[in-house]
Formats: structure tokens, sequence, C-alpha cells
């Protein structure tokens, strides 16, 4: 049972809220609550823009348990405006092939489901930045 | 003992507008022509092109977090000063905890506001927000959000599932002096008729065929538009712009008619031939649809129609601050034009009726 967990980690997977060191300034995410920086406490909470860039990517054919309805589905690290780089699933792609580089913005997506009677997980996976979707 | 009303229009104490408003709709699209070739032969008249149809990780939570996300943009207001967050549909994603609790909670509006998901067929989108014009216009809150959001269902083969789409929109009501267009008046109009249902733990709708017309969709809307109209004492020349539920393009052309509107006051706001009958978001996006292109004081008149039956009536008038907010998020027509078709194999994969275990 993850309920806990999934409740625990809401606000940063729905809205993409890490923190901000009081210190150096430097954006985190995920939060940890010490800059991983100048290890100083860091609990600030700072809402990220959502939007990044592609710095790497694959397909996942072979998905693990849960995700297996979605496969394939492509895997990115996500390298944010702010600084962070962070692991997430692509999604609305079309026909668009994914490039390194490509601008990619935050949206709140369904991840998987704990089973047929289990809780639904939401998180954050990110697009095709929409300015640049619209044809 | 207080006087009684002449006439039964909603109009609240404090005036109330739209702060902010977004649509979201989905970038798949199933033509109707699909439709027809896996279950007709190809034959047959289709009612629309094509339907927009939500992807394996959408749903009415995801959907609806979207078009809040882009109605706050518009209002630029903080999201904690939101008091109400609430979301109609009949494709709630569970049968036992609420939608709005997580849209709240990713919009920023939790926890010192209201959460509550709303069902009426096709209009519990614009039930939601009569309720946020009274909860603002009573002085209760200064800021709720009206979600009217569907990811449609329709038993394979059936003439629902043409037009069973996926889409909707999001409005924050808010006081009339910060609003991109004021609620002149609204008015509701309900009965007990069963043209259109869904019992509990069942997949798919049933529907009453021909009676789903005359003494349902065309009686409730007709009611609610002459009824707002006569106690606004105004008549459908007034109004640049109306907006009808839109189950399909028949319905919506011929109650204009009936009602005495022109092609040309229904055209900006008719998306169903492009994205289907999205259900609790069909006429909400068709407004949406008419804000992103509306010029200041000009005149709306919505009129939504929910299955079982009713229907909500709203006069709206756009205000100058409209031209300089709509550019603060995706326009209607940006999620229409944003666009992949799918066949019916992928369709059926999207929607789950490929049966797995």
């Amino acid at each position: 049972m993850e309920i806990s967990r999934h409740w625990r980690l809401k606000r940063q997977r729905y809205a993409l809220i890490g923190e901000v060191c009081p210190h150096c300034k430097k954006k985190i995410f995920p939060p940890r609550d010490i800059c991983p920086e100048c290890s100083e406490d860091a609990r600030t909470l700072y809402q990220f823009s959502g939007r990044g860039e592609v710095y790497s990517y694959t397909t996942v054919f072979q998905a693990p348990a849960g995700y297996e309805e979605h496969a394939p589905y492509t895997v990115a690290l996500v390298k944010l405006e702010e600084g962070p780089m962070l692991t997430a699933q692509l999604t609305d792609l079309g026909d668009e092939p994914v490039e390194v580089g490509m601008p990619v913005e935050m949206v709140t997506r369904k991840l998987r489901s704990d089973g047929e009677k289990g809780m639904l997980v939401y998180s954050y996976k990110f697009r095709p930045r929409f300015k640049e979707a619209v044809r | 003992m207080t006087e009684k009303k002449e006439t039964p229009i909603l109009k609240p104490l404090r005036d109330v507008g739209i702060v902010g408003y977004g649509a979201y709709i989905p970038r798949y699209r199933l033509p109707a022509r699909e439709v027809a070739r896996v279950w007709k032969s190809g034959t047959g008249g289709l009612s629309i092109e094509e339907k927009a149809v939500a992807g394996l990780d959408e749903d009415v939570i995801t959907m609806s977090i979207e078009a809040a996300r882009n109605a706050l943009a518009r209002a630029s207001i903080d999201p904690t000063e939101i008091r109400a967050v609430w979301v109609g549909s009949e494709s709630h994603p569970y049968a036992v905890k609420p939608t709005s609790t997580v849209v709240a909670e990713s919009i920023g509006a939790t926890p010192h506001t209201q959460a509550a998901d709303w069902e009426f067929a096709c209009k519990a989108g614009t039930e939601a927000m009569q309720a946020a014009i009274g909860f603002v216009g009573s002085d209760m809150a200064d800021y709720a959000m009206a979600i009217g959001m569907d990811t449609a269902q329709g038993r394979p083969g059936d003439p629902l599932e043409y037009t069973a789409g996926a889409g909707g929109a999001a409005f924050l009501l808010g006081p009339a002096e910060m609003s991109l267009a004021t609620i002149e008046g609204s008015y509701s109009y309900a009965t007990d008729t069963p043209d259109f249902f869904r019992r509990a733990e069942e997949k798919y709708p049933v529907h009453g065929e021909r009676f789903t017309g005359e003494p349902a969709y065309f009686k409730h809307i007709t009611s609610a538009a002459q009824a707002l109209m006569e106690a606004l004492n105004c008549s459908p020349s007034d109004f640049q712009h109306v907006i009808f539920h839109q189950p399909n393009t028949k319905f919506p052309k011929r109650v204009a008619k009936q009602l005495g509107f022109t092609m040309d006051q229904i055209e900006t706001g008719l998306l169903v031939p492009k994205i289907g009958n999205v259900y609790a978001g069909s006429s909400l996006v068709g407004l949406t649809a008419v804000l992103d292109v509306a010029e200041p004081e000009e005149r709306i008149l919505l009129v939504s129609y929910g299955s079982g039956a009713g229907s909500d009536a709203m006069s709206l008038r756009t205000k100058a601050l409209l031209p300089e907010r709509r550019g603060l998020a995706p326009r209607t027509h940006d999620y229409i034009s944003r666009r992949t078709e799918i066949d019916y194999a992928t369709y059926a994969r999207y929607h789950g009726k490929i049966a797995m275990k």
C-alpha cells in the first residue's frame, strides 16, 4: 500500500513545486530540505515554471508493472529552465519526432493506477511546448 | 415576509463576471467516417466531421487541471484567493473521491476552499457556474472556479459513438468590476424528462432515440432562452453571439432558428463538427471560442442542456479587459488545430474498449 507516499508527494507531482535555497538561491527539485549545493537548510517552497528542454531520451517497450498499458512510451531527462534535471515521461507527441534540445512544458497527467481497484496516480509529464505544437 | 419576485430570473446581490476562462481539448481526433467504416461499411450520413479523443493518460481530472490553469493565467490572481473549485462531468474518474480536490491541489487553491463534483449530464458545468455566480454574488467569496469537462461514453456502434467527444472549459467567476465579461442575468429550467441516462455501475448510457428531441432538448432550451430574454427585456437581435448545447450539428442550428437567431450568431460558438459533443463541456467550450474573438461590449447568450432534463441560460456582456487578457493562455482554436488523427483501433485502445482479461 503506497497511499501515504502518493499523498506525501502530491505537491511536487501535481504542480512541480520544489524548493529554493535561501542561502545560495539554488532551485531544488525534487525537494530535499537540504541544499545540494551549499548543504544549508533549504525549505522555502518554489513553484517551477514547467518549461524546459529534452536533455536525453529513450523509448520504453518493456514497461514495468503498472505502466504496461502505456507502452511504448518515451522517457526523457528534462533540464528545467531554472536548472534542475528530472526524469519524466513525454506525452502528446503525436507524429513529432523527439529531439535533444526540444522545448517542452509540464502537464499533469495520469501516471498509472494501483491496480483495478486502487488509487489513480497523477504526476508531471512533459509535452512539446504548446506554441511550437500548433501548426 | 419578503416580497415575491415577479420573474424567476436569477440575479445576485453583487454583480458577478467571468474573470478568467480556459479551454481544453485533447490532441487526438477520430473521424466520423472511421466509425462508419467499421460499423456501417462506410454508408449513412455523418452528423459531424470528427471528434476529439482523450489520450491514454488523460481523464476529466487532468483535462480540468489544464483548463483551470488557463483560466487562472487569464485572471492573473493568486490561486489561494479561490474559495470554490467545482467540476461538472458525467465521467469523473472515481465513483467516490472528488475530481475537484485533485484539481484544487494542482492549481494551488487548497486548503481554504470548497471542492465538489457536480453531475447533471451535459449541463453539470453550467450548473456549477450558476452556483459560482451565487457564491460570489452573495459575497461569500470573491472567486469560485466552475468547470465543465467530459470524456464522453458511447456504446461501440451506437449513434452516440460518432459524436461522444472529450474536452471542456473552466471559468473563474469573480467581482464584475474585475471581469472580462459580466453576467447580466441567468435562469434555470428543469423537469423530470428521462431522455438519456446511465445507471450506476453501467459503462454505456441509454438514450431515448427521438424522445431526446422535442420534449427534451428543444422544449428545455427554448423555454430557458425565452424566459431569460423576456426577463431581461431583450430579443435575439440584441445578441452578437449565441451558444447552445451541441450534441450534433443539426440540433443547435434548428433551435437557433426556432428562437429567431441567425446562423451568423451561432457560427463562432458551434464547435461540434470539429470536436464532437463534449457533454458537460459542450456549450462552455463554445463560450470560450466566442470569448477568444469577441469585442468589448458585445452580448452573448449561452444556453446549456442536460438530459434528465434541464437548461441553464445566461446572458453575458464582454468588457474592455477581455482583449488584453485572452492572449495569456492558448485559445480554443489553438487546441482544435493541434490535431492528430487516429484510427478506430487506436481509439478502441485509448477508450479501454479492448478487453485485456
